[in-house]
């Protein structure tokens, strides 16, 4: 069977400064794929590969076996399978959440009003707001906000969600809404592709765990092993810090130069 | 606990020996002083019954209704509605043309913008109005009010098209990595998605927009025009000349005033709004 997302030799850069130097990774369907690594590591860019919101400088991504990064792909085709959320939110603000929710699924999908606001409804039940349909996007909380935009995603019924930090900008109070719609969506059978620092949510949800460095995966594997037995220093730095920020090491400040720290 | 002068001199106080609160009372007392001085100045030194005769006579001005009303105010607000219909619509594409990823679109939207801008109103109307009808070899299309929207809006366009623009620009790039990631096209995605926010921003310089169109609807009367053609400027310099008078200005004036100072109003009420909302 084909894989839900395969990328091969996924080169990017932005003029001199290469920010993915070779991406290999293969996405089954039904996996859950959480993406970690340092600020500055790639994790975003990769991610915005997958869609084409940027445009891969060198390698192939293919999305259910097509070729999103062949010239002649419809990328607005492609895209419709393919959900993703965003760390802002990214709602949009001059339409009610009925109308974010309804607004793609008819003027790309071209469904009728009816059936557009039924599938909206049904989502927006599925993330718990099905009360706020009528409320504009300022009138949320960061979490609602957030909830809203999951079922934007999937009121287009995406084969593949693509998830970029989505809880980084919430009170932590409004994480855990947002993780459990996405443990919902996980059980469901999704394919996710998601960035994030909750090492919980990794653990618990993901089949595998990649960790970026320096434009390259570093390590890939089961969460057990890339987050509970780590190999490589680099993952061991990146944990310590993420798991207990309070007590990062002097030494581990600006991973550029890694001492051997004699462990 | 104020200080008052009798109070020992504390560290606000300057070498004056005043605190900053007296010396701002004081300086508040100075100015209105400063004021009532230069009015009854005004008062006596302006002769009344001159500035009256000249400017409201209002008895040279009967023979100005209706047509005041019904032709100048009316052809006034023709002009100044074609004109900005045109200019947005223009300026709406010189703008896109302007952030398009084609070198030759914007090339062209920025010698627009630059040409328009530079030109004197005037000079554009009457190039429009005299010369276009000789280069078509017959009138332009609308006629006097066809030459008119083109005129004027050419130069609204080249305005609004900068406004456009920035107002595209404010619109955060989320909001169309957003609709491009839900399948739209680039061009659905900025008419349904970033264009409508764009327009929100930018209400309160697009209302000035129109006050500025309507104030400038007045070099039409620089085009010789047929009667049924003529706005508020050429009716009050009409009628002036006839009755050697300049009460009839005086009226074309509050036609326009009654016009401009609520939209302005308007403006600044969007602009309040808008601040708060931030
Ligand atoms: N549009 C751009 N132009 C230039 N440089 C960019 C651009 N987008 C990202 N970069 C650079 O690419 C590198 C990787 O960025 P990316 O956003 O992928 O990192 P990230 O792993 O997602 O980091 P974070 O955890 O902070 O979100 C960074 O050094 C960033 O400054
Ligand atoms: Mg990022």
């Amino acid at each position: 069977m084909t894989p839900m997302v395969e990328i091969r030799g996924l080169h990017k850069a932005y003029g001199d400064l290469k920010v993915l130097k070779g991406i290999d990774l293969t996405v089954e369907r039904g996996q859950v794929i959480c993406i970690i690594g340092p600020s500055g590591s790639g994790k975003s860019t990769l991610l915005r590969c997958v869609n084409l919101l940027e445009t891969p400088t060198g390698g192939q991504v293919f999305v259910e076996g097509e070729e999103l990064t062949h010239p002649d792909v419809d990328i607005d085709a492609a895209r419709r399978k393919v959900g993703m959320v965003f760390q802002q939110f990214n709602l949009f603000p001059h339409l009610k959440v009925l109308d974010n929710v309804t607004i793609a699924q008819r003027r790309v999908l071209k469904r009728p009003k009816g059936e557009a606001e039924r599938i909206a409804r049904e989502n927006l039940a599925k993330v718990g707001l099905e009360d706020k349909a009528d409320s504009y996007p300022a009138q949320l909380s960061g979490g609602q906000q957030q909830r809203v935009a999951i079922a934007r995603a999937l009121a287009m019924n995406p084969d593949l969600m693509l998830f970029d930090e989505p809880t980084s900008a919430l009170d932590p109070e409004l994480v855990g809404d947002v993780l459990t719609v996405m443990r919902k969506l996980a059980q469901e059978g999704m394919t996710m592709l998601v960035v994030t620092h909750e090492m919980g949510f990794a653990r618990d949800v993901a089949d595998r765990v990649v960790f970026m460095d320096g434009g390259v995966i570093v390590e890939d594997g089961p969460p057990e092993q890339v987050i509970g037995a780590p190999r490589h220093e680099r993952t061991k730095t990146f944990l310590r810090r993420v798991l207990d920020p309070t007590h990062a090491q002097e030494d581990d400040l600006d991973g550029a130069a890694l001492p051997a720290e004699g462990a | 606990m104020s200080t008052t002068a009798t109070e020992p001199a504390g560290p606000a106080r300057g070498r004056t020996g005043l605190s900053p609160r007296q010396r701002r009372k004081i300086s508040i007392a100075v100015q209105y002083a400063l004021f009532v001085v230069v009015l009854v100045a005004v008062v006596f030194i302006v002769d009344w019954p001159k500035i009256q005769d000249t400017f409201l006579d209002f008895d040279n001005t009967r023979e100005m209704y209706p047509d005041l009303f019904t032709v100048a105010l009316k052809n006034t607000i023709i002009y100044t509605l074609t004109a900005y219909a045109l200019g947005f619509a223009l300026g709406l594409l010189v703008a896109l043309m302007r952030l398009s990823s084609l070198a030759v679109y914007r090339a062209v939207a920025l010698l627009f913008v630059e040409i328009f801008r530079g030109l004197p109103a005037l000079l554009t109307l009457l190039i429009i109005g005299y010369g276009l009808p000789i280069a078509l070899g017959g009138p332009v299309p609308g006629g006097t009010v066809g030459a008119v929207a083109l005129g004027l809006g050419l130069v609204a366009a080249a305005y609004m098209a900068e406004t456009f623009r920035a107002g595209i620009q404010a619109v955060p790039k989320g909001q169309l990595e957003a609709a491009r990631s839900l399948g739209m096209s680039h061009t659905r995605a900025m008419f349904t998605i970033v264009i409508p926010q764009a327009l929100r921003i930018i209400i309160p310089p697009l209302t000035n927009e129109l006050v500025l169109l309507f104030k400038d609807s007045s070099l039409v009367s620089a085009l010789g025009i047929a009667a049924t053609g003529v706005e508020l400027t050429k009716i009050g310099s009409d009628f002036a000349i006839n009755t050697a008078d300049s009460t009839p200005f005086v009226v074309a004036g509050a036609c326009y005033l009654i016009i401009t100072v609520p939209l302005g109003f308007a403006v600044r009420r969007l602009e309040a709004r808008q601040a708060k909302a931030r």
